[in-house]
């Protein structure tokens, strides 16, 4: 099962997260997951949240620009070998990572992951075959 | 000072005789002017229907002032006096938007303007002996062309280096000499910060001269320049409506440039009014080449902001001084040389669809060489989410700015909104530049 992310174009500029942060709190979001891919002078912030478009909305009205993107929770193994049994079954299948990053918590014991994939449906379907765990949005909620 | 000449004769005539010639050569080219499209219709306007008309010399001011939108209107051949088939050069510029201007040359009108170079080069005392680097671009801006064949004309051993490369710069300095350059004075303080990386020290160095132009500079640059190398530093000035440099030069004596009056008419108006200004004053200088055929052009309003030089010069040359350019009456701005228009970075920016609505134009200095940073707001509708896809939207904006405006400029992406807004006329352009 998909996932959304929202992905907001942020400039290096001195309290610019802190002023997304502080407007998702005041808007009772919570957040799930988080990573900054950063260039020069801009970043983009990726976020996992309970609450996407409530999150959208208050983003946009507030001026930044935002986006939802695709993307994938899968369950890793929390151990050596964990994560490249995963990255190895979707190698197999010449299925291509854009990028990824880590939740906050934990899900039974076990690491959750973000990923970006090319093919997300495939990717999904290469994940269960291999039973992998895919996080739902319902999981979600209950972290 | 010993002083030499290319054309004695003519560099001293006596100043009646020059306005008489001036007439002269007025006349010529109107009978020219009329054969344009342009001039055609403009000439007859103002009453003048044939060159019977400007009998005295004040009957040149009944010729309108033709503008730079004029030329553009002109394009491509509004403004072409001969069969295309006596064209033996064609130089065109990038217009702010996209229209260009061009100049036509016969053999004879280049013939011309490489006599102008050759006096002018002379005029600062350089000779056939001189190893002379050109370090101006070559092509389409004339710069590089203009001194070259001067340079050529006068004797000299001439190195057509053009713009950039400043290793190989300094290594041919080295190898064979050069003792002259034609250089922007940005570019020339930027070569002596680089001695010592590439290991060469001024003294491995002959040179003796350099020719600056393309760019406004102070005379505290012009001191700098010339102290950091050991030479006399001269000021050129030229524009490619008037052919290009060879227009007006300092001579050894270095108090303003000799605008040569044999071949252009030098007039100095109020901008805003058209009156003209007497010797002294400041105000746009306006120009008629007076031996072009294949692009007669009369009264050019340039845009340029100088007053001339009161009384006369020890080289006993009576051809009127120049200041050094003070300013412009448009927008344009000269970043390392080049002429650029706000509006052409605009065309450029404003047709990608991932960019917002605001925009804003910095200029900094890097060293000695100018900086242009173009600050964009992204289009929100248009973004993704991907940092790869801003990436690739920043290099198509740099790759795009470069192809028009030949500069490689820094491009900063920001958020919608972040940029100042303005209310009324925008103050797109800031400028930071210490003047040097």
């Amino acid at each position: 099962m998909k996932l959304t992310q929202l992905s907001v174009f942020l400039e290096n500029k001195k309290g610019r997260l802190y002023q997304v942060c502080a407007l998702l709190g005041k808007s009772k979001i919570n957040i799930r997951a988080l990573t900054v891919a950063e260039s020069e002078d801009f970043g983009i912030l990726r976020l996992v949240v309970d609450k996407p478009e409530v999150a959208a909305d208050a983003l946009k009205k507030a001026g930044f620009v935002a986006n939802f993107t695709e993307i994938v929770a899968v369950e890793v193994g929390d151990h050596p070998g964990g994560l490249s049994s995963v990255l190895e079954a979707l190698d197999k299948k010449d299925i291509n990572v854009e990028y990824m990053y880590g939740f906050v918590e934990k899900a039974s014991g076990n690491a959750l992951m973000v990923f970006r994939f090319d093919d997300p449906d495939k990717a999904i379907a290469v994940l269960k075959e291999k039973n992998i765990r895919v996080v739902g949005k319902k999981d979600l909620g209950d972290l | 000072m010993a002083v030499s000449y290319w054309d004695k004769e003519i560099e001293t005539i006596n100043r009646n005789e020059l306005k008489k010639l001036q007439l002269k050569r007025v006349r010529t080219v109107v009978g020219w002017a009329l054969k344009t499209q342009f001039y055609k219709s403009r000439l007859k306007k103002a009453g003048v229907n044939s060159p019977d008309d400007i009998r005295t010399f004040d009957d040149i001011r009944k010729i309108p002032y033709t503008t730079k939108d004029d030329l553009r209107e002109c394009y491509p051949n509004g403004l072409l006096a001969v069969p295309m088939e006596d064209v033996v050069r064609v130089h065109t510029s990038s217009g702010t938007t996209g229209t260009p201007t061009v100049i036509y040359h016969t053999k004879k009108d280049l013939d011309h303007w490489t006599e102008m170079v050759a006096r002018s080069i002379v005029c600062t005392g350089a000779t056939k002996k001189d190893v002379f680097q050109n370090m101006m671009s070559y092509g389409m801006f004339t710069g590089g062309l203009g001194l070259h064949y001067g340079a050529e004309r006068v004797g000299m051993t001439v190195i057509p280096m053009g713009g950039g490369n400043t290793k190989r710069q300094l290594q041919l300095m080295k190898d064979f000499g050069s003792t002259v350059l034609h250089i922007t004075p940005s570019y020339l303080l930027h070569v002596h910060s680089k001695l010592e990386e590439f290991g060469i020290s001024s003294k491995d160095l002959k040179l003796r001269k350099a020719y600056l132009g393309a760019e406004p500079y102070s005379e505290n640059t012009r001191k700098k320049a010339e102290a950091l190398f050991g030479i006399d530093a001269y000021n050129s000035y030229g524009l490619s409506e008037m052919n290009g440099p060879g227009v007006a030069f300092e001579c050894v004596h270095k108090c303003g440039m000799h605008v040569w009056e044999d071949n252009y008419l030098l007039e100095i108006i109020d901008p805003l009014t058209g009156e003209l200004l007497a010797d002294g004053k400041e105000g746009e200088i306006v120009l008629s080449n007076l031996t072009r055929q294949a692009t007669p052009l009369l009264r050019y309003r340039t845009r340029d902001i100088a007053f001339v030089h009161k009384g006369g010069c020890d080289c006993k040359r009576t051809h009127r001084r120049l200041s050094r350019i003070t300013g412009r009456t448009d927008d344009m701005l000269i970043i390392n040389g080049v002429n650029v228009y706000p509006s052409q970075i605009e065309e450029v920016i404003m047709r990608i669809p991932q960019v917002g609505t605001n925009y804003q134009i910095y200029l900094e200095k890097e060293g000695t060489l100018d900086r242009l940073i173009v600050k964009v707001e992204i289009y929100s509708k248009m973004f993704r989410g991907d940092l790869s896809e801003i990436d690739a939207l920043k290099a198509r904006i740099i790759d795009d700015l470069r192809a028009s405006i030949i500069i490689h400029p820094v491009v900063e992406l920001h958020e919608p909104g972040s940029l100042p807004v303005f209310e009324g006329k925008a103050k797109r352009v800031v400028d930071n530049r210490v003047k040097l």
